[in-house]
């Protein structure tokens, strides 16, 4: 495991194993734009793609890019290491976000919530993308994280 | 025509529980046949009389525990799909391979040692192995890791317990449910649990002093609000109505059973989240519930005894809500005042204690107590007890349901 710093989940996944349907969220990720699928039909969005849309069950789709903004849906801190090697990961938060831009339920972001009070995180609160982008990925993977939007 | 009465489970068998990881040198296989054996000497039949197989999660292979018991003909072997969730299911599977002409005696069983593996993803498994977990439930393992993988694999949601404190965290937002609530199912279960030589770990009393300092393993969700983790094995029987007359012990009919979920619930709890918002803080169960009850022809008001699944405390609240013991959103305070304790409560819940204090067989320890209730032969008997529910999930798609009567 890669080393870490408080708040981090540190990424376990470090190749994107994508295929032709999900490979355009990659690369918009390694631009650090945030992609997503909708149904051509019926304007549903669905992250991540699946082969049929869950509304009209159609299969065309178009990317979108999307503000990469949202807000905490809902969240848990996780406090207990489940490894020796994420001690110096928590306490983490981890979440869902709820994107704006799309219709929320079907196309939820399950996801790391960094740069945050994690006794202070509430659901509701606006949230920003961010990309770790990972030297050793051979894939060249960007992880997606969140992070609060601070008070202008 | 539905599988109302038409069956009745005769014979439960154990093994005794232990820790996780110290059942060996037994093994899933060896205990399983303990409790299928235990279960059918209960009933008063024997070996060449199973000839079905009606189980949930794959709970053992039916071809190797066939062999080693030497079933003269298997006619039924099947599983409800996915995990944990279709416990209860699997009696209505039994129950309607039976009315169906499929089989004539069926069992239902879960088997279960963690020695070389833990369910739910740690460093035993590797942290891959629950965050990846392949949405294919292709035998030959699909292409291994799936391309949907990485949208939800580095989220450090690891395991069910993070997973079931989202959930949770949105319950208590929408409703304003408390961490004493859940103290109340936790407390309240190990009073149950005490009075039962069974329990296997969790052996003194807990207090509101012990719950809240406890450590916090997830927020919203602390120790206590989590499942045992222990190993062993339960078995049960079940034949036709008519046949279950001429057995050993007092019939306990299937009046009713149910499975199943919206399709949106899917998968939610464990890789994608994406139910509507109105069922993403619940159980999972409402429509399971309705179906149920219409089998039955009964309401909630007619159930004596409730055994709900109860990996993580908070699940306890929100299927009394889904099944109608309680209005939506009102589970919390509903066993704050009492409702649920055994004894004094409108409805005793888990009066084994379930698996936050007795023992996590995967919900068959809550099968073998609902038959107990309604034979009469529980350690904590609910007085005059005629119909008992017993649940299966929150989980994955299919949840379950089935209503047990004298
Ligand atoms: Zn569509």
């Amino acid at each position: 495991m890669r080393p870490t710093t408080k708040g981090v989940f540190p990424a376990v996944l470090t190749e994107t194993f994508a295929d032709e349907a999900t490979q355009p969220f990659w690369d918009a990720a390694l631009d650090n734009r945030l992609g997503a699928p909708k149904c051509t039909k019926c304007g549903t969005f669905r992250i991540p793609l699946t082969p049929f849309c869950f509304n009209c069950q159609t299969r065309e789709i178009e990317w979108i890019q999307l503000p990469g903004t949202g807000s905490v849906y809902s969240f848990t801190i996780v406090r207990h290491p489940l490894s020796p090697g994420l001690q110096l990961a928590v306490p983490c938060a981890s979440g869902i976000v709820e994107l704006d831009g799309t219709q929320g339920s079907g196309a939820r972001m399950i996801v790391n919530i960094i740069e945050c009070d994690v006794d202070a995180l509430r659901i509701g609160d606006k949230v920003e993308i961010v990309f770790e982008h990972l030297a050793e990925s051979e894939s060249k993977m960007s992880v997606p994280r969140f992070r609060p939007i601070r008070q202008k | 025509m539905t599988i109302k009465d038409q069956a009745a489970i005769v014979g439960v068998g154990v093994t005794p529980y232990w820790k996780r990881g110290q059942s060996y040198p037994e093994s899933e296989l060896s205990m399983a046949c303990t409790a299928i054996l235990a279960a059918l000497d209960d009933a008063g039949l024997s070996v060449s009389d199973l000839d079905g197989f009606a189980i949930y999660s794959n709970s053992c292979d039916p071809a190797e525990v066939a062999s080693v018991l030497g079933v003269p003909e298997v006619r039924f072997a099947a599983t409800t799909t996915s995990g944990g969730g279709g416990c209860a299911g699997a009696l209505g599977l039994a129950a309607a391979a039976i009315h169906g002409g499929m089989a004539t005696c069926c069992v239902t069983l879960m088997t279960l040692q963690q020695l070389n593996k833990r369910l739910g993803g740690s460093e035993v498994g590797g942290l891959l192995a629950y965050a990846t977990t392949s949405e294919s439930a292709s035998p030959y393992g699909g292409n291994g890791i799936s391309p949907n993988a990485a949208f939800t694999a580095n989220s450090g949601l690891l395991s069910p317990g993070h997973s079931f404190s989202v959930l949770t965290q949105r319950h208590m937002h929408l409703y304003g449910t408390k961490r004493e609530h859940f103290a109340e199912v936790a407390i309240s279960q190990r009073e149950n649990a005490l009075k039962r030589p069974t329990t296997a770990i969790r052996n003194t009393p807990l207090t509101l002093d012990d719950y809240f300092n406890a450590r916090m393993i997830s927020d919203p969700l602390c120790l206590f609000d989590y499942t045992l983790e222990t190993d062993g094995a339960v078995a049960v029987i079940t034949v036709s109505a008519e046949r279950a007359k001429d057995l050993k012990q007092q019939p306990v009919y299937i009046m009713a059973s149910a499975h199943g979920g919206t399709g949106r619930w899917g998968p939610a709890i464990f890789r994608y989240f994406q139910a509507p918002d109105d069922e993403f803080a619940s159980s999972g169960h409402r429509p399971v519930a309705k179906r149920l009850y219409e089998m039955a022809g009964i309401t909630a008001a007619d159930v004596d005894v409730a055994l709900p699944y109860d990996h993580f405390s908070p699940m306890v609240i929100m299927q009394l809500e889904d099944y109608g013991f309680c209005p939506i959103g009102e589970g919390g305070p509903f066993v704050a005042e009492g409702n649920i304790r055994y004894g004094t409560g409108s409805i005793p819940v888990n009066t084994h204690g379930g698996k936050l204090s007795e023992a996590y067989i995967i919900g068959m320890t809550h099968v073998k107590e609902a038959v107990e209730q309604i034979r009469g032969t529980a350690i904590n008997q609910v007085e005059g007890a005629e119909i008992a529910l017993v649940t299966g999930g929150p989980a994955s798609l299919p949840v379950s349901g089935t209503l047990l009567r004298k």
